[in-house]
C-alpha cells in the first residue's frame, strides 16, 4: 500500500449505531427510514416549548444488550446531558446525549484481520443520544438561497461508540466495521444498513514512527459512507501525513471530508468554536438508574455471538474455518445451518450445500434463508437420501430447484417420478459400486458362474435411484465392473 | 469565581447574540454578583457530596417503545416563517 514502511498509522473510530427501535427515544413518533417529509414529528421532537421528553425502555435495553456483547463495565447511574450548538437540524439547539457519566465504559472487541491475526480494540464507551434531523443542500428542489429541513430523523435513538486509538492499518478499520456490524445484527438491536445511514462511522489518525509509542497530531475523517470508503479515507489519510511528515512538515489537527467521487479528503470549513458544545446535565432527564440484577438477566439472555459460535462450528461439527466464517456471517444462515446439520450425519456436507445452493438461491431470488421454500427440514430430507445413494448429486440439484419452486418434499418428488432418467455413466458408476462393495457375497456367487444374482443386483441399483436409472445402461455397467472385478482374481 | 469580559464576549457569541459595550459591562457585573453567591457554598466541606444534577429522586419514568400518531406535515410546518413543499426552508447553510 505504502512505500512510507517506517510510520504506522494509529486509528480510532466513533461509531453511531442507529437502533431499530418502533418508536423514537424521547417520544412516541415513529421511527422508521423513507417516510414522507415532516410526517413523523411532534411538539418534543420538534422541540416546541413545554414539551418533555420521556425515555424508550428499549432503547436502554438495546444499549445494555451491545454493552455485554463489548465486555463493557455498564454504570449503574448515567446521566443524560445537552451538547449545545446551533443548526438547522437540531430545533432545540441541544442534542440529548450524555456526556461525563456514559452508559457504559471500557469494553474490549477483539478484530481477526485478513491476515489471521488478532487485534484487540479497546472500547472507551458507549452512549445513549438521539439523532438530529435531515438537512438538504444540493438537490433539485432547493433554492439558491436555502437549505431544506427534514426532521422525520429527529430523535430516533443512536448508540454512539467509541474506540481508544487501538487500530493500525486502514483494514483493520474496515475489518471492526465489518465485525460490529455482524455483531448489531446478531443483536437485533440496528439492522446495519451503512447505506441508508445505520450506522456511521467516523475516524480519527494519526501516524507516528513504527515502533514508537507517543501519539502524533491526528486528523478526524467524516462523511464515509461505506466499509470500503472508511478504509480508502484512511489509506488517504495515511499517505498524505506520511509526505507531510517526510517533507518536514507538520500535520494539522483538522477535519477532513471524504469525498468519493473524487477519492481524495479535503479539509472542512472549519466551524467557530465547533469544540465548545457547554454540556450540562439535562434537567428534563432524570438519571438512568440501572440495577445489577437487571443486567445479569440481560446477560442471560444475549444470543451466542458470531465469533463464539465460528468456534463451535469448527469444534462441534469440525468445519473448516472457512465454512465457519461464511455460516455465522448472518444469523439466520447460522440458524438455518443449525437446523439441517442437526437432522443430518455429514456436517461439511450441509455446509457445501448451505454455502451453495441455498445462499445462491437467496441471492438469486432476493429472500431471506429463512423465506425460502426450501425449509431446512426438506434440506435434511434431501440429503439424507442423498448419502444414502437413493439419489445422486445431479438428481438432487434438480430436486432441490423443484422443492424451492413447489415446497414440496423431495421424497414426493421423486414418488411422482416427474425426475429425469439417469443416463450418465459417472454417477450410475458410483452407484453400481457402492452397491457392489455392499453385496460381496453376492458378487463372488456371480464370479464364481452364478449368472442368476446379476438380476437382483441390478435391482439393487435401481432401488438406489429410486427408478430412475436408465435400466440399459445399468445392466451393460454392472457387467463391465463385474467383469473387472473377475480379471483381477 | 468570575468571569471576564472576554468571557461574556464569547458566551454571548456562542449564544448568537450581541450586545452593546454598556450591556456586556453589565452583564459581566451581574454574572460576577451571581457568582459570588454561589461561593458561598464554598463555606462548607462538600467533598464527601455528589454533585446533585437532579433534585427528584428515583428512577425515571420508561415508556415501552410503541408509536402514536405524529403531526401532520401541515401541522409540524404552520409555525415555520418559511416551508417549501413539505420541508423547512431556511437561511442557506454551507457544507456540513
Ligand atoms: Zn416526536
Amino acid at each position: 500500500m505504502s512505500n512510507h514502511i517506517e510510520y504506522e498509522p494509529v486509528i480510532g473510530l466513533e461509531v453511531h449505531i442507529q437502533l431499530s427501535t418502533v418508536s423514537k427515544i424521547f417520544c412516541g413518533c415513529r421511527a422508521r427510514f423513507g417516510s414522507e417529509a415532516n410526517a413523523q414529528v411532534c411538539p418534543v421532537c420538534l422541540g416546541l416549548p413545554g414539551a418533555l421528553p420521556v425515555l424508550n425502555r428499549k432503547a436502554v435495553d438495546y444499549a445494555a444488550r451491545l454493552a455485554l456483547a463489548t465486555g463493557c463495565e455498564i454504570n449503574p447511574r448515567s446521566v443524560f446531558a445537552r451538547k449545545n450548538y446551533f443548526y438547522p437540524d437540531l430545533p432545540k439547539g441541544y442534542q440529548i446525549s450524555q456526556f461525563e457519566q456514559p452508559f457504559c465504559e471500557n469494553g474490549m472487541i477483539t478484530v481477526e484481520t485478513a491476515s489471521g491475526g488478532k487485534r484487540p480494540v479497546r472500547i472507551r464507551r458507549i452512549h445513549l443520544e438521539e439523532d438530529a434531523g435531515k438537512s438538504m443542500h444540493q438537490e433539485a428542489y432547493v433554492g439558491d438561497d436555502e437549505s431544506l429541513v427534514d426532521l422525520n430523523r429527529c430523535g430516533v435513538p443512536l448508540l454512539e461508540l467509541v474506540t481508544e486509538p487501538d487500530l493500525t492499518a486502514p483494514e483493520e478499520a474496515a475489518a471492526f466495521l465489518a465485525y460490529l456490524r455482524q455483531l448489531v445484527r446478531y443483536l437485533e438491536i440496528c439492522d446495519g444498513n451503512m447505506e441508508e445511514g445505520s450506522l456511521r462511522c467516523d475516524a480519527n489518525i494519526s501516524v507516528r514512527v513504527r515502533g514508537t509509542f507517543g501519539l502524533g497530531t491526528k486528523t478526524e475523517l467524516k462523511n464515509m459512507n461505506s466499509f470500503r470508503h472508511v478504509e480508502r479515507a484512511l489509506a488517504f489519510e495515511y499517505e498524505r501525513q506520511c509526505a507531510l511528515l517526510t517533507a518536514g512538515q507538520a500535520v494539522q489537527q483538522e477535519t477532513l471530508l471524504w469525498d468519493a467521487n473524487r477519492n481524495i479528503a479535503t479539509p472542512m470549513r472549519s466551524k467557530e468554536f465547533a469544540h465548545d458544545y457547554r454540556y450540562f446535565p439535562e434537567p428534563d432527564l432524570l438519571p438512568v438508574e440501572i440495577e445489577t440484577n437487571w443486567i445479569e438477566a440481560q446477560r442471560r439472555d444475549l444470543p451466542e455471538l458470531p465469533q463464539a459460535k465460528k468456534v463451535r462450528y469448527q469444534e462441534a461439527f469440525f468445519l473448516p474455518a472457512y465454512d465457519a466464517a461464511v455460516l455465522t456471517e448472518d444469523a439466520d444462515v447460522a440458524h438455518y445451518y443449525e437446523q439441517v446439520a442437526d437432522r443430518v450425519d455429514d456436517k461439511k456436507l450441509a455446509s457445501n450445500w448451505v454455502m451453495g445452493e441455498v445462499l445462491r438461491a437467496c441471492k438469486e431470488r432476493g429472500e431471506g434463508v429463512t423465506d425460502l421454500k426450501m425449509t431446512p427440514a426438506l434440506l435434511a430430507d434431501l440429503l439424507g437420501m442423498l448419502t444414502r445413494s437413493e439419489i445422486n448429486s445431479g438428481m438432487a440439484k434438480q430436486i432441490f430447484e423443484q422443492v424451492l419452486q413447489t415446497g414440496k418434499s423431495p421424497h414426493d418428488l421423486v414418488a411422482e417420478g416427474g425426475l429425469s432418467q439417469i443416463d450418465d455413466h459417472d454417477s450410475l458408476q458410483s452407484v453400481i459400486q457402492t452397491v457392489l462393495q455392499a453385496q460381496q457375497k453376492d458378487v463372488s456367487a456371480y464370479l464364481q458362474g452364478n449368472e442368476k444374482v446379476l438380476g437382483f443386483l441390478m435391482g439393487l441399483v435401481m432401488k438406489a435411484t429410486s427408478g430412475r436409472a436408465n435400466p440399459r445402461t445399468v445392466t451393460s455397467l454392472l457387467r463391465e465392473e463385474l467383469a473387472q472385478l473377475k480379471n483381477r482374481l | 469565581m468570575s468571569v471576564t469580559l472576554a468571557e461574556v464576549e464569547r458566551i454571548a457569541a456562542l449564544a448568537k447574540l450581541s450586545f452593546s459595550d454598556e450591556e456586556k459591562a453589565q452583564f459581566t457585573e451581574q454574572f460576577n454578583q451571581i457568582l459570588a453567591y454561589v461561593d458561598k457554598l464554598d463555606e462548607l466541606d462538600l467533598s464527601a457530596v455528589a454533585p446533585t444534577s437532579h433534585v427528584l429522586a428515583g428512577p425515571p419514568l420508561l415508556r415501552d417503545d410503541e408509536y402514536r400518531p405524529s403531526l401532520t406535515p401541515d401541522e409540524a410546518l404552520a409555525n415555520a416563517p418559511r416551508r417549501n413543499k413539505n420541508l423547512f426552508s431556511v437561511p442557506k447553510v454551507i457544507g456540513g
